[in-house]
């Protein structure tokens, strides 16, 4: 067998290559089923600094909780207006916004976005997940269960006070409430 | 369920690494929560949502004329940890041009940009898992990381593979370059065999003569039910 390739960092100039489309921040079509949503990043270093070179993507159930990928075999036919995938790079005041729909529930989970994060200063990418404050799953969800109770309010995304189909997330990247990375 | 098992750990880089300064403030300090891998993880991004265009791969003809300095293929195989091969992904690069400068704004270095190249291509793989390039070989470029620090020349690579736990981004280097035992980058891998997986080598097989010389870079994504110990039944 091989051994797998290390990563390393995606340095500070990706967006020559990786961020050209700025398509990929929305995931919707119209006609994409479900609840369409806004969620907006904020990205912060160790000082609660805003990180400005960083690139988030995203990769969620569309609003039926289908994953469009072989690997979900349940019977459901994938949003053809919805593309689970999403990218945006980070903008100076380390913000990024995707357009997208609230995801349906899948594998006995809570509804909730898997987040990838890559930034100059990290030499692995970083995975972290977006729940949605007032989920009444979120206290059923086999993974959440795995975080100390303490913690577990770092992957919650909470609703803009202003615009009800906004989410605000932050992600912390270190201090004392950073959010919880998994090892994947 | 199909399995993943991680890799170990000294063929990662940790994410703290004092050498590398951009991590001291960045980098999570807190362990990782390990997840057992479930739909959301073992399901990920398929290509298919843009096509790909015809210089996308070559990035010698992306601009009328040609760009400066040493013309290369870089070309190799994507494959997982039981050597299977990833067809149908998405491989994208970028890189500085034969000066050592990136198109980008960030980049102030005082090398000198070239109106003909840009620096960023992708392919997807085909059904062997093969993917090809033309470029330019990038030069090396002084950092800010300490005193007198300098990039090994290098290409980034980006892939997916078939699920959200085998994404890599990583970075291709060259054979027995002389920057690369200061480089903290690539020195925060901690075994040298996994450090070694990220050069390049010459290949005269790959090489087209009067045209351009040959690189071959492999990539191996993590794999389904890899045999974690060689040997061992």
């Amino acid at each position: 067998m091989s051994r797998c390739s290390p990563s390393q960092t995606v340095g500070p100039f990706f967006h020559l290559s990786l961020t050209l489309n700025p398509a990929l921040g929305c995931m919707t079509r119209p006609g994409a089923r479900g609840e369409h949503i806004r969620v907006r990043f904020r990205l912060l270093d160790g000082d609660g600094a805003p990180v400005p070179d960083g690139m988030l993507e995203i990769w969620q159930a569309d609003a039926s909780g289908k994953y469009d990928h072989p690997e979900d075999l349940r019977e459901l036919a994938p949003d053809p207006a919805f593309c689970g995938f999403g990218r945006q790079a980070t903008d100076e005041d380390g913000f990024c916004i995707f357009e997208t729909v609230y995801p349906g529930r899948a594998d006995g989970q809570a509804s909730h976005l898997n987040v990838s994060v890559f930034a100059r200063g990290l030499l692995r990418r970083l995975s972290t997940r977006v729940y949605f404050e007032g989920d009444s799953a979120i206290a059923e969800d086999p993974v959440l269960a795995l975080v100390p109770e303490d913690r577990r309010h770092t992957l919650t995304a909470s609703r803009d006070a202003g615009d009800p189909a906004q989410w605000n997330f932050e992600i912390r990247l270190q201090g004392g409430e950073e959010t919880v990375f998994f090892d994947i | 369920m199909k399995h993943y098992p991680r890799p170990e750990p000294c063929e990662q880089p940790p994410l703290f690494h004092p050498p590398y300064c951009a991590s001291l403030r960045r980098a999570p300090r807190k362990p990782l929560i390990r997840l057992p891998h479930t739909l959301s993880e073992l399901t990920g991004p398929l290509y298919g949502h843009n096509p790909i265009g015809e210089t996308d791969n070559d990035l010698t003809r992306q601009h009328p004329g040609e760009p400066l300095g040493e013309r290369i293929i870089v070309a190799g195989r994507v494959v997982d940890e039981d050597g299977r091969a990833i067809p149908n992904t998405l491989v994208e690069l970028w890189q500085s041009n034969a000066a050592g400068r990136y198109r980008h704004h960030a980049d102030d270095h005082r090398a000198p940009l070239d109106p003909n190249f840009t620096g960023a291509g992708r392919t997807i793989t085909d059904d062997n898992g093969n993917y090809r390039f033309l470029t330019i070989k990038p030069g090396p470029y002084p950092w800010r990381n300490h005193s007198n620090a300098w990039r090994p020349a290098h290409i980034h690579f980006s892939l997916f593979g078939p699920c959200f736990i085998t994404r890599l981004i990583t970075q291709m280097y060259f054979p027995d370059d002389p920057l690369m035992p200061f480089d903290p980058i690539s020195q925060s891998i901690p075994d040298e065999g996994a450090r070694r997986r990220l050069v390049s080598r010459l290949d005269l097989n790959l090489t087209e003569p009067e045209w351009a010389i040959g690189y071959r870079f492999d990539l191996v994504l993590r794999g389904r039910d890899a045999t974690p110990f060689e040997g061992q039944s």
